[in-house]
């Protein structure tokens, strides 16, 4: 593992080799917003909340931390007009999906999104990914996945193995921004087992 | 479609877990849909979690995971075929068949669907059915040609 030098925010940064900008940045204690990422979970890019801008060689241009490697000598700026925008806007489109998730109600107060510029299509489900790989990565269950395409992509908790692995688990429902995982998870309860947490409330 | 051929498809790719794309292709093309429990057959043999079998099959438009007729229509209606009156055609087709696009008959003899564009702009309006074209359709000669199609 080799040392790179870099700068975020004009601040000199050591940095090792295969690290993520985002990492980086967190190692010197700078801050960067994310909504799709995980500690324990494998990058996936899903948000671009964590958008910043890095300048190679005088050229600037717009990444995505959690995915984008540290180089040596590259400058990165976690925050700019142009970054606060890119923020706001994405924000205020998820905002349309989940006008009252308290994580992207935060960030919009910070970054000085409207919830209400685009008009509502309340899927709740800002699909994220947080709570599929957290069931693949960190459960290896994989109880709950992506389905279908395009507009209609949304998540899905898989009865057949929902019925198995999901009653004594449920960490998912703590790691959703919007509280969507837990409410498709009882559904999923109510059409494939219903009844089982009445009678496990009342030992019938 | 008898089980011993949708066997005899998953097992040639047994284990194979990076074959999930062919399976479930050859399947479809074998029995025009994906039934759940061949799902699971597959997730079984490739040795992959049935949630992404799922995926994939949900993710890609040539896959059926309802019942599809032995016949699959397309009609045209990509903008050559659409000023050349894909419309009329469309609608001569729904009549005939009794199904709109999307649907299934339920006697599952056809399926039909629009796409545009099919790709036969000079040969327009179009309709293809199991695989062949039929060009310069007009509405009054789509009865005979899925008379053909039984
Ligand atoms: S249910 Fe929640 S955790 Fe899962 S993808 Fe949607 S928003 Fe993310
Ligand atoms: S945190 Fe980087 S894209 Fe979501």
């Amino acid at each position: 593992m080799s040392e790179i030098v870099m700068q975020i925010d004009g601040k000199e940064v050591k940095a090792s080799d295969g690290m993520t900008v985002l990492q980086a940045a967190r190692v010197a204690g700078i801050h960067i917003p994310t909504v799709c990422h995980h500690d324990k979970l494998e990058p996936f890019g899903g948000c671009r909340m964590c958008m910043v801008e890095v300048e190679v060689r005088g050229r600037k241009s717009y990444v995505v931390s959690c995915l984008y490697p540290v180089a040596p000598d590259l400058v990165v700026h976690t925050r700019s007009e142009r970054v606060d925008k890119i923020r706001r806007v994405i924000l205020e489109e998820l905002l349309a999906h989940a006008p009252n998730s308290p994580e992207l109600v935060a960030l919009a107060a910070e970054y000085g999104a409207d919830r209400d510029r685009f008009d509502k299509d309340p899927s709740f489900c800002i699909l994220c990914g947080l709570c599929v790989r957290y069931c693949a990565e960190v459960k290896q269950k994989n109880a709950v996945d992506f389905i279908e395409r395009g507009a209609q992509r949304a998540i899905s908790f898989i009865p057949e193995i929902a019925a198995k692995e999901c009653w004594d688990c449920q960490e998912c429902f703590a790691i959703c921004p919007t509280s969507y995982a837990q409410a498709a998870y009882f559904l999923t309860e109510a059409l494939a087992f219903p009844g089982r947490r009445k009678s496990a409330m009342h030992g019938a | 479609m008898d089980s011993g051929k949708i066997d005899e498809i998953i097992d040639r790719h047994r284990g194979k877990s990076g074959d999930l794309i062919h399976v479930l292709m050859e399947i479809q093309h074998k029995n025009h849909w994906l039934p759940r429990d061949v799902l699971h057959q597959v997730a079984a043999a490739l040795e992959i979690p049935f949630s992404r079998v799922l995926r994939v099959a949900t993710l890609y438009k040539t896959f059926s995971l309802t019942p599809r007729g032995r016949h699959e229509v397309h009609v045209c209606t990509g903008i050559s075929c659409h000023l050349r009156g894909a419309k009329q055609l469309l609608e001569s087709v729904e009549r005939a068949t009794g199904i709109r696009p999307g649907e299934t008959d339920t006697a599952a003899r056809f399926s039909l669907e629009t796409g545009s564009c099919l790709g036969s702009c000079s040969l327009g309006p179009e309709i293809i059915v199991d695989g062949k074209h039929h060009a310069r359709m007009t509405p009054e000669k789509v009865e005979d040609v899925l008379k053909e199609y039984q």
